[in-house]
């Protein structure tokens, strides 16, 4: 659970809320009735020694003697009740209570009241009920006698049921507390599911799952949000939708016109051989005009040829045909082919084995060779090695390198590194098909500039193919 | 259709008669013009049943075939002039897509060349294809030698492969690719050292042509393909004769 977060909130709200209620509902109940419990308890006490006093007038002749004392205290003293009855500095009954009556008490009750006070007698509530006694002159006058009673009874029943009303509010507090966190849970679920539904849907779409749609329950605000992500989410897929058919229709056209193009070019290709025969012995501008028109019918049909590989490999029906082959076998031969064995310092161990589409690894080894002798300058070398399960291939030359804006766009289709640059031998499409080659073997080509100034690609492939 | 007829029509003994069968007039045009200019007498068909009727009336020594043909197509014509003999056969491949070359090759075809290709490079393939059938037998045969590997009799003067003493039919290439492995008995020679002396490739070939080729002669020189005895696959490498 996020600190913080919704759910969190919600609960806390929840929490605070029945804390307040039930602190002030039944809170409030405890006190009331804990006051009118003490309060009955304090009366009820008064009452009895009210009566008792009065029951025992009138007193007799002042000052009273120690029978009368002790019959007022006998008197006074009952099964719950001891009493203590004093009289200037002798006392009668239960001399323990003594420890009970604190000045203050003996205060208010000289003063003429009947006065009471709680007090804790070694862990017990006690309740200690004072009053003073008056005595009957002849005449019908009354006047003080002097004489203080005490009676002390034990609160403990009521403590207990105080405690009682004490457990009962908290034990509805806490009741309160866990249906409200239930009830906080609940909502928090009510408005988190739909939301992280959301929060779910949203991060499919985002990983590429334009199918993703959230359900929409009711009609509050959340559903309204619902209904707007799913119309979002399906003008999205329609979109992309359109603009993935747009482009496979583009790819498509391109591997049609290139198809389509490879029948006229095979009859001019055809042709052009028959003229180049006879183009040497053509006067002036025909003899140019024929050898131009073949030479470009064959740089139409290498551009041809490339831009059916790369709409293959668009299309991904660019399959590898893996055998196991020796490494440095494919290059040497690679080169051998090509007449390039004398231009190439090749620094290739043999007996480096990997299971790698022959001819991919040759199209990629001819396009970089290729690419040194025509724009870097001799000597071009190769450098075959192995490290566990990954094998390298670094072609140098000793060029000038490659700027540092070129170096990006090396592999992009079509990318000339110098507009001004007369067209070379190539398609323009070599390095990006070297590109996708590696690639396909699950590695990597990438440019740099060596040391020493050269240009340095670099095909990092491994040894086998992953399961991917 | 207007047939043309390439010029010379007066054919030369020992110029190669090459038959190209191809639906495109364009491409079938200037394919006639620059193998007629090289030295080879063309007939040119359009489709696959005028070419196994030409086949019949005038037989080449070698066919240049369309994959991609109306009616009748490539495959099935390869197919019928495989069951026929052996006949040399290179396709053209209009598209480099690996199905039709694998299933090309399947058919029977020597070799392939893809669409579009010079006709240098065609012409180069037909001669390499022509020259395994090597030189005709001296006019005073030398004292026939005969190698003997287990049940296979090799006459390489003579270029006859028989088997158990009975003559064996072999394709050019067939033959050829025999003679260059029993050449170095027990001996790996891989796949693409075999394209390039026995197909003579001038590119970074294609060791599916020599598969196809081994499975073929498999077919006719071992008692039992799916275990081959004298041509020996070595997984990653490439084949080798025996050791029997």
């Amino acid at each position: 659970m996020k600190l913080g977060g919704l759910r969190t909130r919600l609960l806390l709200a929840f929490s605070l809320l029945v804390v307040i209620t039930a602190a002030t509902v039944a809170g409030g109940g405890y006190v009331q009735s804990r006051t009118l419990i003490l309060q009955q308890a304090q009366d009820a006490t008064a009452r009895v020694l009210v009566d008792k006093a009065t029951a025992l007038f009138p007193l007799g002749p002042l000052p009273p003697g120690d029978g009368t004392l002790s019959r007022i205290s006998g008197e006074l003293s009952d099964r719950q009740l001891s009493s203590l009855v004093l009289f200037e500095d002798r006392a009668s009954g239960n001399q323990q209570m003594r420890s009970l009556i604190s000045p203050e008490l003996r205060e208010r009750v000289r003063a003429g009241n009947v006065a009471w006070q709680r007090v804790d007698a070694g862990g017990t509530p006690m309740l200690v009920v004072g009053t003073r006694f008056t005595v009957l002159l002849p005449g019908g006058q009354q006047r003080d006698s002097g004489i203080e009673a005490y009676i002390a009874r034990s609160m403990v029943p009521e403590a207990t049921s105080i405690d009682e009303l004490a457990t009962r509010a908290w034990l509805i507090g806490g009741v309160a507390l866990v249906f409200a966190i239930g009830l906080a849970l609940l909502a928090a679920r009510g408005v988190l599911r739909p939301v992280r539904e959301l929060g779910d849907a949203a991060r499919r779409l985002g990983e590429g799952d334009l199918r993703a749609r959230v359900g929409v329950r009711g009609s509050d605000e959340l559903a309204g949000v619902a209904r707007t992500f799913n119309e979002t989410a399906e003008s999205l897929e329609r979109h992309v939708g359109e603009l993935e058919r747009m482009e496979a229709d583009a790819r498509r056209f391109v591997a049609d016109v290139s198809h389509e193009l490879r029948t006229p070019l095979a009859a001019m290709t055809a042709v052009a051989d028959v003229l180049e025969q006879e183009a040497s012995s053509l006067p002036g501008d025909a003899g140019r005009a024929a050898k131009m028109s073949i030479e470009e019918t064959h740089n139409l049909t290498r551009l041809v040829n490339d831009l059916i590989e790369v709409s293959r490999f668009d299309a991904g029906a660019a399959a590898l045909a893996r055998e196991e082959v020796d490494v440095a076998e494919v290059i040497t031969a690679s080169l051998r082919i090509r007449g390039w064995t004398g231009e190439v310092e090749g620094d290739l161990p043999s007996g480096i084995f990997a299971e790698w589409d022959p001819r991919r690894v040759d199209v990629i080894v001819a396009n970089l060779v290729g690419n040194a002798l025509r724009h870097g300058e001799k000597p071009v070398s190769l450098r075959l090695s192995e490290a566990g399960e990954q094998i390298t291939v670094e072609v140098s030359d000793r060029g000038p390198g490659l700027a540092p804006e070129v170096l990006p766009h090396v592999f992009d289709r079509f990318y000339k590194a110098d507009s001004a640059r007369a067209r070379s031998g190539g398609s323009g499409l070599g390095l990006a098909i070297a590109w996708e080659n590696a690639r396909l073997h699950g590695g990597m080509l990438s440019a740099a500039n060596g040391t020493d100034g050269g240009a340095v690609f670099t095909l990092r492939l491994p040894r086998r193919g992953g399961t991917a | 259709m207007d047939e043309r007829i390439p010029s010379g029509a007066a054919i030369v003994v020992g110029m190669p008669r090459v038959l190209l069968i191809e639906d495109d007039q364009a491409v079938r045009d200037g394919l006639s013009m620059a193998l007629g200019g090289r030295g080879h007498a063309v007939d040119a068909v359009a489709t696959g049943e005028e070419g196994l009727a030409r086949l019949a009336s005038r037989p080449p020594d070698i066919v240049v075939l369309d994959l991609m043909l109306p009616g009748l197509d490539g495959f099935e014509v390869c197919r019928r002039i495989r069951a026929a003999g052996d006949l040399p056969i290179i396709m053209l491949t209009a598209r480099n897509e690996d199905i039709d070359v694998v299933a090309g090759l399947a058919a029977g075809a020597d070799d392939y060349v893809v669409k579009p290709a010079r006709a240098q490079v065609l012409e180069a393939r037909i001669r390499a294809v022509l020259r395994r059938t090597g030189q005709p037998a001296p006019a005073v045969p030398a004292p026939v030698e005969i190698e003997r590997h287990g049940d296979l009799g090799i006459d390489r003067a003579g270029l006859t492969v028989t088997k158990a003493d009975k003559p064996l039919a072999l394709a050019p290439t067939e033959l050829r690719l025999l003679l260059e492995l029993t050449q170095v008995p027990g001996r790996v020679l891989s796949r693409q050292y075999l394209l390039e002396s026995v197909w003579e490739h001038g590119y970074f070939g294609d060791s599916r042509v020599v598969d196809a080729c081994v499975q073929r002669l498999r077919a006719k020189i071992e008692d039992d393909s799916s275990a081959p005895v004298y041509v020996q696959t070595v997984r990653g490498f490439g084949y080798r004769f025996g050791p029997l």
